[in-house]
């Protein structure tokens, strides 16, 4: 078991690397890099003067090396101007060119400096990171369980009208996106459209503290959404499980209905609803876009947005890192947990 | 609830009719269904698939599912009408009172749970006893089923155990709260026959230790005689002749019952002097039953405007012991006639070699891991295959699942390459050709008919399309016209219908589909035709019929046959010469008398002992097996059947421990692989003898 976590671990970082790279060079490409030079030195700049300033600021050296830098692996850039000033990838005004360390990356933990936000891309992702992993655990703590009951209640008994109903209610949420169940949300219980002024409208106040006031919606917002999909999935597998034989053998067993559901079903029927729940967890990281900027609620979502839209390069960059190894570590999980659930697949 | 006494019989089934309904029509199961199953007794349920028989164990069950009811009649369990139980008592009475076994012991297991949890769950639900006195009850009953290690089985999951192993677990679970009736529903089928004949000796006892009566389900009659006291046969939703095991075999009454017996290979029958006779026509579909008796369109005795009349009662067999027929005639039709004598036909003139093997090896290289790949282990599926075979010769390869017979057929069929060896296939050697760089004439001439009719045709391409597709393959004929008129002739050939050229394959029963299977493998005039267990997927009276139309073709094509089976009766009933494996190794060859008079190989003595055999009048020799084939990744040293061997502490010393046995001509290419001495094999007595007329 320990080797097999081992072997997934070292192909994770793998693919990682290979994944960081392909955004590395897709963000890096030459005309992004003219605008950032153009935005962090003269809009009127010539051609000739975005060459030097891209000489001076390390970005014409090879893509690969850059790539390293960026790492931590090869030691930062360093210039030397005509007037003997020293500048490189890891001097700055707080660290002069005799105390810089030779490498500086995400290794040492210096994710690099947002151009949008004026502040260390590792500080950004930090909070904001913290403020979408406080949105995600309320999502998951209301959408998982509420999923899986329905899915359960759907599947055991297949076609019955209760079956029919819960289906009805998970397709609907699946089929309904986030902007639109978001804003009926808002207009039913945070506007006098209706005027049911429960919960209110946006989020802002919940950065510094939640409430069930101005959390409620966004949380129900995403939940609804994601909900309808997983209970549909385990519907599905709780159908197959029970018209299999083994649990005909535990019904002419003399097992009550209850104990069939819960003590021979569920174990089997949670196999496949699993990997799709570890899967929602990347996807509410990014996929919180929308919400979080109808809530106005910033968030890693939002940091993303505005990090592509202002050319942030080391924020993007920082953004995939971690969206990257948040994808990695839940399918690990999904794994170990596929394993733990289905007696079937024994490692070692 | 406590289990209540009764002195009546355990089971009365009363004129029980059930229906499925579908949105189209009500759909008749099982109609006018009577039986009685008294205390202590085994009832046997005989019939074709399609014929009801498990949906009267459901019935008895009352586990119909949604769309089945019960529309008339009665079952009575100690006198009680289950009808008109609650659910709730129902509840109670399965898995105390009644206890069911199933076909397939994989599938009705939680893959999910522990053994031990799954038994000790039946006493705790029907007799509330705490878990400990549960494990307790559940590790006296694994040692009662004869499983070893009954603590670690307890602890194992499902997938850990054999086949075998799984169907004893689901015995133990039927057996945990000591039943009054048990149902077992074809509990042998998906096992090896060895494994079936451990698992059918332990019902037995079992049933008599716990005095538990046993509603016995299968379709095969030879179990039904060693298992059961009485037996109803079923045709078509209907019991068509009840009455005690010796009545039924020896003085049955009504025709189908008959034709039944005639359609099966029984010692004495004979490929070309007796052959055997199949039932003409096919099963009716639930919906298309014919008027009158249901068996009216398909027997001999018919009689327009009499049997095709009204419904026929069950009638009493006067003079013997509660022996009933749904015959009109029976009383008319002089049941010791001689069958009338099929087309006997001449034997095929077997020719010159047109297939040599020769110390043929097949390992396989298989990661000891799944997951990692490292420590690699070898599997040795065929270890030194030998034998030729001649032209129209009938060559059958005999033994149980992971024997390596059907690697051998992949081997030859060009699927795998051979590790080590030769196969000569007209003096050129093929065993390293892959399929796909196999030259036109060598496939086509090589042909396999497969074991499952149902899935080796395409459901969405007409059967004429599929055939002329092999053609096409084959590059048989220059012009459409020419291959579409070669298809037709191959319909003829295996006797369908031309008109059978434009149908979708669902639209054929399973029989019919094998047709179609044996026409694609006839296509290119094939001169070896691989028959890999072509009818054991088939229904009793189609196999007659399918055996029959292989036997004809090849008599007529002079095609080798290698006809790979477990089922020992159809062995013997249709091939020249025997080939007997066990763990890739051949144990013995010979002609078919050869093979199956002494002396044997021990596990081919083993095996003709392992064999039900419908007749009453045989008396076999009762060797059981125990344990498992071992596990090919993991073979025993020495002689591979040395771990079941009977005949083991006859040989001297550790030999069989210690040494693979050497092949022994005992005269005219009688070959064994054994190390029991001359003398030994020459005591060897018959397993099957015939009782004096």
């Amino acid at each position: 078991m320990g080797l097999f976590i081992l072997r997934r671990i070292v192909i994770m970082i793998l693919t990682a690397l290979c994944l960081t790279f392909i955004v590395f060079v897709l963000t890096n490409l030459q005309p992004n890099l003219e605008k950032l030079a153009k935005t962090q030195g003269n809009v009127r700049m010539t051609d000739e003067q975005v060459a030097t300033w891209l000489e001076m600021n390390g970005y014409t050296d090879p893509m690969l090396s850059r790539y390293g830098q960026w790492l931590g692996l090869l030691p930062g850039w360093t210039r030397e101007d005509a007037e003997g000033n020293v500048t490189g990838r890891c001097i700055s005004r707080d660290v002069p060119a005799d105390v810089a360390p030779e490498r500086c990356g995400v290794l040492q933990g210096d994710w690099g400096w947002s151009t949008v936000l004026r502040d260390e891309v590792s500080a950004i992702i930090g909070t904001r990171l913290g403020l979408t992993g406080i949105l995600m655990f309320w999502v998951m703590l209301l959408m998982v369980p509420m999923a899986l009951i329905m899915g359960v209640l759907a599947g055991m008994r297949e076609g019955s009208r209760l079956d029919r109903s819960l289906s009805t209610v998970s397709i609907a949420s699946t089929a309904t996106p986030e902007y639109v169940s978001g804003v009926i949300l808002i207009a039913v219980f945070a506007s006098s459209a209706v005027g049911l002024k429960w919960f209110k409208g946006t989020a802002t106040s919940a950065m510094d503290g939640i409430t069930f006031e101005n959390f409620t919606l966004p949380v129900v917002t995403i939940a609804l959404y994601g909900m309808g999909y997983i209970a549909r999935m385990t519907r599905a597998s709780m159908t197959e499980v029970m018209t299999a034989q083994y649990i005909r053998t535990a019904r002419l067993k003399g097992v009550s209905f209850p104990n069939i559901v819960l003590k021979h079903a569920l174990r089997n029927a949670l196999i496949a609803p699993f990997t799709v729940i570890m899967l929602q967890i990347p996807w509410l990281l990014n996929g919180v876009v929308i919400v979080e900027t109808l809530f106005n609620y910033k968030g890693f979502g939002w940091t993303l947005v505005q990090a592509a839209s202002n050319n942030d390069i080391e924020l993007l960059l920082g953004c995939s890192v971690v969206a990257v190894v948040v994808v990695l570590v839940t399918q690990l999980i999904s794994d170990v947990g596929y394993i733990f659930l289905n007696p079937r697949i024994r490692i070692s | 609830m406590t289990k209540w006494d009764y002195d009546g019989p355990i089971l009365e089934i009363d004129k029980l009719s059930i229906s499925f309904f579908t949105r189209l029509r009500e759909i008749p199961a099982v109609m006018d269904f009577s039986v009685t199953v008294q205390p202590g007794e085994a009832m046997g349920l005989v019939g074709e698939s399609g014929c009801g028989k498990s949906t009267v164990a459901l019935g008895v069950m009352q586990d119909l599912g949604v769309n089945g009811r019960i529309v008339g009649g009665s079952i009575k369990f100690k006198g009680r009408d289950l009808g008109e139980m609650s659910a709730e008592e129902l509840r109670h009475i399965r898995g105390s009172e009644i206890a069911m076994i199933y076909q397939e012991p994989m599938a009705s297991l939680n893959p999910a749970m522990k053994i031990g949890k799954q038994l000790m769950e039946v006493p705790m639900i029907h007799e509330g006893i705490s878990a400990k006195d549960a494990w307790d009850r559940a590790l006296e009953v694994v040692t009662d089923v004869r499983l070893p290690d009954p603590k670690r089985m307890l602890n194992s999951y499902p997938h850990q155990l054999s086949g075998g192993q799984q169907q004893r677990i689901v015995i133990a679970m039927a057996l945990m709260s000591k039943p009054s009736l048990l149902i077992l529903d074809e509990p042998t089928t998906a096992l090896d026959v060895t494994v079936e004949a451990a698992v059918v000796e332990l019902v037995k006892e079992l049933g008599k230790k716990y005095g538990t009566s046993m509603l016995f389900i299968s379709h095969n009659l030879g179990l039904i005689l060693e298992t059961c006291d009485r037996l109803c046969v079923m045709y078509s939703g209907e019991a068509v002749e009840r009455g005690s095991i010796e009545d039924v075999f020896d003085e049955m009454q009504h025709p189908y019952t008959q034709a039944l017996f005639r359609s099966i290979p029984l010692p004495g029958a004979d490929k070309n002097a007796r052959p055997l006779v199949a039932i003409p026509g096919n099963f009716p579909l639930p919906h298309e039953r014919p008027p009158g008796c249901n068996f009216g369109p398909r027997c001999d005795y018919f009689e327009a405007g009499r049997c095709d009349a009204g419904d026929i009662q069950m009638f009493p067999v006067p003079g013997n012991d509660r022996h009933a027929t749904r015959c009109l005639k029976f009383q008319e039709i002089d049941w010791n006639a001689p069958m009338a004598r099929a087309v006997s036909a001449e034997a095929a003139e077997i020719g010159r070699t047109v297939l040599k093997v020769d110390k043929l090896k097949k390992y396989y290289e298989v990661a000891a891991n799944a997951l990692f790949s490292g420590h690699r282990k070898v599997v040795k599926a065929n270890e030194e295959l030998s034998f030729e075979a001649r032209e129209g010769e009938t060559l059958a390869i005999v033994g149980e699942s992971g024997c390596g017979k059907s690697t051998f057929a992949k081997v030859l069929m060009g699927l795998e390459t051979a590790t080590g060896g030769t196969i000569t296939l007209d003096n050129s050697s093929i065993e390293q050709i892959p399929i796909e760089k196999r030259d036109t004439g060598t496939v086509s001439s090589v042909q396999m008919v497969f074991q499952n009719p149902f899935d080796t045709l395409n459901p969405s391409m007409t059967v004429g399309r599929q055939i002329i597709r092999a053609l096409e393959i084959f590059r048989f004929g220059n012009s459409e016209a020419e291959r579409r008129a070669r298809m037709l002739e191959l319909l003829d050939l295996v006797k369908l219908p031309r008109a059978f050229a434009e149908r979708m394959p669902r639209q054929l029963s399973g029989g019919q589909k094998q047709r179609v299977g044996i026409a694609r493998a006839f296509a290119g005039g094939a001169r070896i035709v691989v028959a890999d267990e072509p009818v054991s997927a088939l229904d009793v009276s189609v196999q007659a019929a399918v055996t029959d139309l292989l036997m004809e073709i090849q008599r007529e094509e002079k095609t080798t046959l290698l006809f790979i089976s477990h089922d020992l009766s159809i062995v013997r009933y249709l091939s020249d010469r025997v080939l007997v494996m066990y763990l890739g190794h051949v144990v013995e060859m010979g002609t078919t008398d050869q093979v199956f008079s002494p002396p044997y190989h021990p596990y081919t003595e083993a095996l003709l002992s392992a064999v039900p055999i419908a007749d009453t009048s045989v008396a076999k020799k009762h060797i059981v097996l125990d344990g498992d084939i071992p596990s090919a990744m993991n073979p025993p040293p020495g002689c591979p059947f040395q771990t079941r061997c009977r005949w083991k502490s006859e040989v001297p010393g550790n030999l069989c421990e210690t040494e693979v046995p050497p092949i022994r001509d005992l005269g005219d290419g009688h070959q064994v692989k054994c190390h029991l001495a001359d003398d030994l094999l020459a005591r060897m007595e018959p397993v099957i003898t015939l009782a004096a007329e």
